[in-house]
C-alpha cells in the first residue's frame, strides 16, 4: 500500500449529508473484477449527465476543483453498501483525504486498507474547513499525518484524532495480512481451543 | 465477573488476540461470499500465493448480477455480469471453498441462503463483503458487513482486525398492532435514531414485540441495523431460534445439537449490563410505515403527508429539499395519494416464506391495479420451491405478478430489474438511496403487506383498509 505521510492540495467542498456509496459509485461501474480505473466514474450520477455530458455545477466538475485531493463532505459521509469500489474511485480520482463530522463504519474502515485518510472533526472545526473549501483553488489545505494537524489556506491549525494503529500503518504503507500472519501461532491456538470448545462450528 | 451482554459474550468467545491498544483480531466463524465484491480479493491471494486459511467455514454463492427470468438456464446475457459470475465460479473451485452456482436449487440471496442451510448458528461471528450481513444477527450471531480488502484478510487468515463497538439497547414493548410488521419495526428504529445514530454501536433488540416476532421477522428486523449506522444487530437466541435452526443441513445433530443448544442458552444479556445508549419504542405505537425521501431515516406513517423541508434543522433541511425534488413529491401532499408505478417484493430484507405468505393474504383473490408492472423475487429456489408448495404462487400469478427466479434483483438493479428513470417503485428491499433502484428511480420502502396492498390501488396504501 502507499505511504500517507503529507497532503498538500486542493479541498472541495461537499455540505450535502447522507452522502451514500451509490452516489459515490453506482451499481453499473461494479461488475468489475479489478480495484483500478475507477475514478472517472466517481460520483457518476451527480457528476455527469444522463446523456453522458459533463454536469458543469458538480463540485468536482469546476476548474478549480479538477484537481480536489481533499473532500470536506457532510455529516456520515459513505453510509449504505460496503462496496470498497467507493474507496478505490475516490482514491483513483486523485483523493487521499475525505473530512467529515461523521463516517459511516465499514466506508471509514475501508479507507484505511486503500491509503486514504478519513478525518472525523468536531462541528465547529468542520464549519471552517468548509468555509476555506469553499476558497476554490486557493483553498489549498494541508494535512499532516505524523503530526495529526489540519492547516487551512489562512494557517489555521485544526488537530484530529486517528487510531494509532491504523496511524501506523498508513504511515509506513503496511499490509494488514502481513501483520496478522506473524500472529498465526495465536489463530491457530485459538482454533486448537475453539475446536474443543465448539466443536459444531 | 462483571454482567456481559449479549454482544460481550460473543465478542470475548471469539477474541484470537488483543493488543495493548485494544486491538482485537477476531476469529471469523463464517465467511459468506458473493460475485461483487470478491474477485479483488481472491486475486489478491493469487497474487501473494496464499490459500483460503479455512475452506470449509467459507461459503459462495451468486446473488447480485443474476437475471431472475426463466431464460437464465441459458446463461447471462450482460458480459460483465457473466464475468463476475464465471470468476466466482472459478475461485470457488480452485480455492476448495462450499458453493451454490446459479442453477442449484438453493441458490438464493446470500444472506437467505446461509441461514437456510444452516450454516448461521447462534453465537457465530459471521462477515461477508455485503452491509447487510447484519441479517444473521437475528440468530444472536455477530454478523456484519466487511469491504473487499477485508474479505481477503479473512480468506487468508481467518480473523479480522477489529476495536470492539459500543453496546445500543433498542427494546419494543408490548404487542404490534394488526398490519404492523418486522419492516415497520426496524423502519420506525431508524426513523427514531436517523441513519447516524447507530455509528459506533453493536445493537441488541429486544423486548416483547421482538420476542414475538419468528426468525424471519426477526432476520428483517437486523437487516437493516447498518441503515441505521450500527455495526450489527443482534437478538437473543431461543426456542423460536432453535426450532428454526434444529434438522438444518448444516446444523449441528445428536450430542453436537445437545451441546450446542447448551452454550447458545446462555447467550442473553445478564442483569445490569451496560449499555451505553438505550432507545425504546411501545409495540402499540408503530404504525404501517413508509419512506418518503432518499435516506431510510425518511419513514413516517403511511397517514401522514410529506414533511416541508424547513421543518428540518442543519444539514437535513438541504438534504430533504433535494429528496422531495428527487423523488417528485409536494410537502403537505398525502403520503396515500402517491400514486405507483411498479411494485417490487422480495430482497435480503423481505424475500422468505413469511414476507410472501404476508403478500399473499393481501392479494389473495384481487387483481393489482391495470397498467402496474409487480414482481415477486423469492429471496432463494428453496423459498420459491415452497411458496409454488403451499399455493402462493398462483395467488401472485392470477393476481398480475411476475413470479421470479432468486436473486437480489430489483434492490440494488445489477441484474436487469432495473427503474427507469423517474419510475415509482413501492418496495420492500432496505434502500431508497437516489438512482438505487436505476438511475432516476424512486423508492418507497415499506413492508411486503403494505407493498401487496399498493399493488392492487396503484398508490401507497394503509395495508389496514384491506384487513
Amino acid at each position: 500500500m502507499e505511504k500517507f505521510d503529507k497532503v498538500h492540495g486542493v479541498a472541495a467542498p461537499m455540505p450535502l449529508i447522507n452522502i451514500d456509496t451509490d452516489m459515490i459509485i453506482p451499481k453499473v461501474h461494479l461488475k468489475t473484477i479489478k480495484r483500478s480505473g475507477l475514478g472517472v466514474v466517481l460520483f457518476d450520477e451527480m457528476r455527469y449527465h444522463d446523456h453522458g455530458g459533463e454536469n458543469e455545477e458538480f463540485v468536482l466538475n469546476k476548474p478549480a476543483y479538477r484537481k480536489t485531493e481533499i473532500l470536506v463532505a457532510g455529516d456520515n459521509f459513505g453510509c449504505g453498501s460496503s462496496r470498497e469500489h467507493a474507496p478505490w474511485a475516490i482514491k483513483d480520482f486523485g483523493i487521499r483525504v475525505v473530512i467529515s463530522t461523521s463516517f459511516a463504519d465499514i466506508f471509514f474502515n475501508n479507507c484505511f486498507k486503500n491509503g486514504i485518510l478519513p478525518i472525523v472533526v468536531e462541528e465547529e472545526h468542520h464549519a471552517i474547513l468548509m468555509e476555506d473549501a469553499h476558497k476554490g483553488e486557493n483553498a489549498r489545505m494541508t494535512v499532516h499525518l505524523e503530526d495529526q494537524q489540519i492547516t487551512t489556506s489562512d494557517g489555521v491549525v485544526i488537530e484530529f484524532s486517528v487510531d494509532p494503529h491504523r496511524k501506523h500503518c498508513l504511515l509506513n504503507g503496511l499490509d494488514d495480512i502481513g501483520l496478522t500472519m506473524e500472529k498465526d501461532h495465536h489463530i491457530d491456538k485459538f482454533e486448537n481451543h475453539a475446536s474443543q470448545a465448539r466443536p459444531w462450528v | 465477573m462483571s454482567p456481559k451482554t449479549l454482544y460481550d459474550k460473543v465478542w470475548d468467545a471469539h477474541v484470537a488476540h488483543e493488543a495493548d491498544d485494544g486491538t482485537c483480531l477476531l476469529y471469523i466463524d463464517r465467511h459468506l461470499v458473493h460475485e461483487v465484491t470478491s474477485p479483488q480479493a481472491f486475486e489478491g491471494l493469487r497474487m501473494a500465493g496464499r490459500p483460503v486459511r479455512a475452506p470449509e467455514k467459507t461459503i459462495a454463492v451468486p446473488d447480485h448480477n443474476v437475471p431472475t427470468t426463466a431464460d437464465r438456464v441459458n446463461g447471462i446475457e450482460n458480459p460483465e455480469s457473466r464475468i463476475q459470475v464465471e470468476a466466482l465460479d472459478k475461485n470457488a473451485k480452485d480455492f476448495g471453498i462450499h458453493y451454490y452456482p446459479v442453477h442449484d436449487v438453493r441458490q438464493g440471496i446470500v444472506h437467505i441462503v446461509g441461514p437456510e442451510q444452516g450454516w448461521t448458528l447462534p453465537g457465530m461471528t459471521v462477515v461477508c463483503g455485503d452491509s447487510h450481513t447484519a441479517t444473521h444477527g437475528a440468530f444472536g450471531a455477530l454478523a456484519h458487513g466487511i469491504g473487499t480488502s477485508e474479505v481477503e484478510h479473512v480468506l487468508a487468515t481467518q480473523t479480522l482486525i477489529q476495536k470492539k463497538s459500543k453496546n445500543m439497547k433498542v427494546e419494543i414493548t408490548g404487542k404490534l398492532q394488526p398490519g404492523v410488521t418486522a419492516k415497520d419495526i426496524t423502519l420506525a428504529v431508524i426513523g427514531e435514531t436517523g441513519t447516524a445514530g447507530g455509528t459506533g454501536y453493536v445493537i441488541e433488540y429486544c423486548g416483547e414485540a421482538i420476542r414475538d416476532l419468528s426468525m424471519e421477522g426477526r432476520m428483517t428486523v437486523c437487516n437493516m441495523a447498518i441503515e441505521g449506522g450500527a455495526r450489527a444487530g443482534l437478538i437473543a437466541p431461543d426456542e423460536t431460534t432453535f426450532e428454526y435452526v434444529k434438522g438444518r443441513p448444516h446444523a449441528p445433530k445428536g450430542a453436537q445439537w445437545e451441546a450446542a443448544v447448551n452454550w447458545w442458552k446462555t447467550l442473553y444479556t445478564d442483569e445490569d449490563a451496560h449499555f451505553d445508549k438505550v432507545i425504546t419504542l411501545r409495540g402499540e405505537d408503530i404504525a404501517p410505515v413508509v419512506t418518503w425521501g432518499t435516506s431510510p431515516e425518511d419513514v413516517l406513517p403511511i397517514t401522514a403527508t410529506v414533511p416541508n423541508p424547513e421543518d428540518f434543522e442543519g444539514g437535513k433541511v438541504e438534504a430533504a429539499r433535494r429528496s422531495i425534488e428527487y423523488m417528485g413529491l409536494k410537502a403537505g401532499q398525502k403520503l396515500s395519494d402517491v400514486e405507483i408505478d411498479t411494485v417490487f417484493i422480495g430482497s435480503c430484507t423481505n424475500g422468505r416464506i413469511e414476507d410472501l405468505r404476508a403478500a399473499a393474504e393481501i392479494l389473495k383473490g384481487k387483481k393489482i391495479k391495470d397498467g402496474l408492472r409487480a414482481m415477486i423475487v423469492p429471496g432463494s429456489g428453496l423459498v420459491r420451491a415452497q411458496a409454488e408448495e403451499e399455493g402462493l404462487a398462483e395467488i401472485f400469478k392470477e393476481a398480475g405478478f411476475e413470479w421470479r427466479l432468486a436473486g437480489c434483483s430489483m434492490c440494488l438493479a445489477m441484474n436487469p430489474d432495473q427503474l427507469e428513470p423517474g419510475e415509482r417503485c413501492a418496495a420492500t428491499s432496505n434502500r431508497n438511496f437516489e438512482g438505487r433502484q436505476g438511475r432516476g428511480g424512486r423508492t418507497h420502502l415499506l413492508s411486503p403487506a403494505m407493498a401487496a396492498a399498493a399493488a392492487i390501488t396503484g398508490r401507497l396504501t394503509d395495508v389496514r383498509e384491506l384487513l
